[in-house]
């Protein structure tokens, strides 16, 4: 089982990633609608990665006004 | 008509196969323009069915098989008419959508469905009317119609009921939430899961191997096994105008197609 720190950071290095931005450079804290300038179709792209990564279902309605990427990580790990 | 290139769809007809391909901007928004060329295209039937085995359904767009109806061109259209109006503009555009979907249902080759990305509401019903659906395994469905007041008005909610067990159609409907394209699957409304960028390859694969079948027998299979729900269709064509004729219907609806924020208004 992930600890939320490790949930939170596999988070931010799919975002990374999937941005290609340099590792290390988003922070759990960081507004990601903010940081990475994502519209609505990336945000429904960003959640079918983190779906298909961590095998969940993550329904929006549950990230509905979640905007940095630790609570989004605390919504992931309850999935878990 | 073996091929066809207009503002918001062309298709194309090789070896039996014609592939309709949903080119329109931003999200292949089904409004009127979209209609007027699906129109065209069920059109052609009669011409293509006699050397057609398979129909391909598929966007150009990236990121987007379609969005669904076309809300903003709905709403400005309507909000200036008197309600008696309004609901007769949408009562009709309803009409012609279901004549396209019906048809496309029916078709007499089998039909296909090639999803990738985002597909909402009439996007999903249009997919919905389909034969199989092949879905990259990033695309992403939902009925968001009951966030807005509504139900889905191109016959969603009979061919899921046809197609799929309650617990996930009333799931769908009830939340409006997305599903991915694995949980899709395991609900019986995807066939088959493709990679990423790989959904078009894969309906193209399988296409091939349904066109060596005898077309009468591929046709008789499929009177037989789908079946067009047309009383439950005509219900809710009723019952669309009736929910779409309240004044909180039109408030979600303005709401919706003035956000302009990464997540559009959807409560």
């Amino acid at each position: 089982m992930r600890t939320l720190e490790q949930t939170t950071q596999e988070v931010l290095d799919l975002a990374a990633k999937h941005f290609q931005l340099p590792a290390g450079s988003l922070a759990p804290g960081d507004d990601f609608f903010k940081k990475l300038g994502i519209d609505s179709l990336q945000t429904l792209e960003m959640l079918s990665r983190l779906e298909n990564h961590f095998g969940i279902e993550l329904p929006d309605y549950e990230v509905q006004g979640v905007s940095d990427f630790r609570t989004l990580a605390e919504r992931i790990q309850s999935r878990l | 008509m073996k091929s066809f290139a207009g503002k918001a769809l062309r298709w194309d007809w090789r070896d039996g196969i014609v592939e309709l391909t949903l080119d329109h901007q931003p999200a292949n928004e089904i409004g009127t323009a979209m209609l007027a060329e699906l129109e065209k295209f069920v059109a052609a039937f009669g011409a293509l069915a006699p050397e057609t085995s398979v129909c391909i359904i598929a966007s150009a767009r990236k990121s987007v098989f379609s969005a669904g109806a076309d809300l903003r061109e709905l709403y400005h259209g309507a909000a200036p008419l008197p309600e008696k109006e309004r609901l007769a503009g949408v009562h009709n555009f309803l009409e012609r959508v279901h004549s396209v979907l019906n048809a496309i249902d029916g078709a007499p080759f089998v039909t296909i469905a090639a999803v990738h990305g985002v597909c909402f509401g009439g996007g999903l019903e249009l997919a919905l009317a389909c034969d199989i659906i092949v879905a990259d395994k990033m695309a992403r469905f939902a009925f968001p119609e009951l966030r807005l007041g509504l139900i889905p008005g191109f016959g969603g909610i009979p061919r899921l009921k046809r197609d799929l067990g309650n617990a996930f159609v009333r799931d769908l409907l009830f939340t409006g939430r997305t599903v991915n394209a694995a949980r899709a699957q395991a609900a019986g409304l995807v066939a088959q899961l493709a990679g990423e960028g790989e959904a078009l390859r894969i309906a193209r694969s399988t296409a091939a191997q349904i066109a060596k079948f005898d077309p009468l027998a591929r046709e008789s299979a499929k009177k037989f096994i789908k079946p067009i729900p047309y009383e439950e269709l005509r219900r809710e064509i009723g019952l669309f105008c009736e929910l779409f004729a309240r004044p909180a219907v039109m408030a979600a609806l303005k709401r919706f197609v003035e956000d302009s924020g990464p997540m559009p208004y959807l409560p």
